[in-house]
């Protein structure tokens, strides 16, 4: 027996999971619009969409998505220690947009499950810690429209990554 | 002199005060109260130095058998019957009514007792995370995210002002954030504060007519705080310990 065979074996094997990809988005190729990711034919959920009509969101949505963690973290340690209590990224305003009511009118708490945070978080099995201590639901009516009109600029620490479009 | 310096842009909040400043809230109209202090400042900034922040206690005002001040923190804060499974001594108490009684002669007296927010705080000293800390403006705080819950804190606190959550808590204020595992104790309604509001104990306070609580900036030497303290005498509780408590008490 060759001494390379095992070795060619393993080549073999290597080589055939890392075009596995390739075969699962070749025949999607064709769903223009969809995300050309390896395996973006696998069914995934979606986030559950719980937006404000009147408000947009204070980034867009493709920055929020990635960074929203970084403006909420950022904002906690200014108002925690230096008292600053601007609107436009604390973690209150967030629940008074995204958090949606029942049937009955009730608000139902932002982390509950299939609301907006749980829907992405248990999908992408992130735990999040924040609502162990904070409000789930809005308390006190928003005061951001005021607020966001003032044109923040976007926290120092996010200046040099950039905004997608 | 810099923009930021001490005394306040007087002819802007000019117009709130005139109302009369009796516990910093105006009267706008017979029943509606604007509690807006001459010192509220923008939501950007940030607190500084130039401020310090404290409460007079008059305990000769102090109604015997009144309980609206640690009401009012209850409900501003949401704490009280927060925490139903817990043990009656470990239940949060940010503000509690002491009653003191000298036994020589039977005196008696109530005065409400809370973080005293000490210049040299022990429990500052103690953290090992750095959770505990205290603001620029002199207001004492636990960072509830840096918090581990070791509990040295209320150890080295002389006052017993802190208190440790032990279970699950559900529905508290968005500008009052408490959970399970971490100390906490009163914050001066730091979010009033911030707004240029004052603590919710020393609003019912006056809204009683008890007046036994006067909130304002020490550093001030034209606040009402500082006038009472000038012109009549005042101590703090355990001043052997030299901590510059922010809470001075009279009448004891």
């Amino acid at each position: 027996m060759s001494p390379s065979s095992p070795a060619r074996l393993l080549f073999a094997i290597v080589l055939s999971l890392l075009l596995l990809p390739l075969a699962a988005t070749a025949d999607s190729d064709d769903d223009e619009g969809k995300d050309p990711l390896p395996f973006s034919s696998l069914s995934f959920p979606e986030p559950a969409r719980h937006f404000s009509a009147t408000q947009k969101c204070v980034q867009p949505e493709s920055e929020m998505r990635r960074n929203h963690m970084k403006y909420i973290l950022h904002q906690r340690d200014e108002t925690m220690h230096q008292g600053v209590r601007t609107r436009q990224y604390s973690l209150e305003e967030c629940v008074n947009c995204h958090a949606s009511k029942n049937d009955e009118g009730e608000y139902l708490p932002v982390n509950g499950p299939d609301q907006f945070c749980s829907s992405c978080h248990s999908y992408a099995a992130v735990n999040i810690d924040c609502f162990q201590c904070h409000a789930t639901k809005p308390v006190r009516t928003s005061t951001l429209q005021t607020q966001s009109s003032r044109n923040h600029d976007a926290p120092h620490l996010l200046a040099s990554e950039g905004q997608a479009k | 002199m810099s923009e930021s310096s001490k005394p306040i842009d007087a002819s802007r909040r000019d117009f709130l005060t005139k109302a009369g400043t009796t516990a910093g809230a105006a009267a706008v109209a017979p029943g509606v109260f604007l509690s807006v202090t001459a010192n509220a400042k923008p939501a950007d900034e940030r607190v500084s130095g130039e401020k310090r922040w404290g409460i007079l206690v008059d305990t000769n005002k102090c109604a015997s058998g009144c309980n609206d001040c640690v009401t009012a923190c209850e409900q501003e804060n949401g704490w009280g019957s927060s925490e139903p499974n817990s043990n009656a001594e470990q239940q949060a108490h940010w503000i509690r009514s002491v009653e003191i009684k000298n036994k020589s002669t039977g005196f008696a007296k109530t005065l409400p007792m809370m973080c005293q927010h000490c210049e040299t705080a022990p429990c500052v000293d103690v953290c090992p995370t750095g959770a505990s800390f205290r603001r620029a403006d002199g207001i004492v705080l636990v960072d509830k995210h840096i918090c581990i819950g070791c509990r040295y804190c209320m150890m080295a606190c002389p006052y017993k002002a802190r208190s440790f959550v032990h279970e699950d808590l559900h529905d508290q204020k968005p500008w009052a954030p408490r959970g399970k595992g971490t100390v906490e104790s009163c914050t001066l309604c730091v979010h009033r504060v911030d707004e240029g509001r004052i603590p919710a104990c020393v609003e019912s306070c006056s809204a009683e007519n008890h007046n036994a609580l006067v909130f304002g900036d020490l550093y001030d030497e034209n606040s009402e705080i500082s006038k009472e303290l000038k012109a009549q005498d005042s101590v703090e509780i355990r001043a052997d310990l030299g901590l510059n408590t922010g809470v001075r008490y009279r009448g004891i």
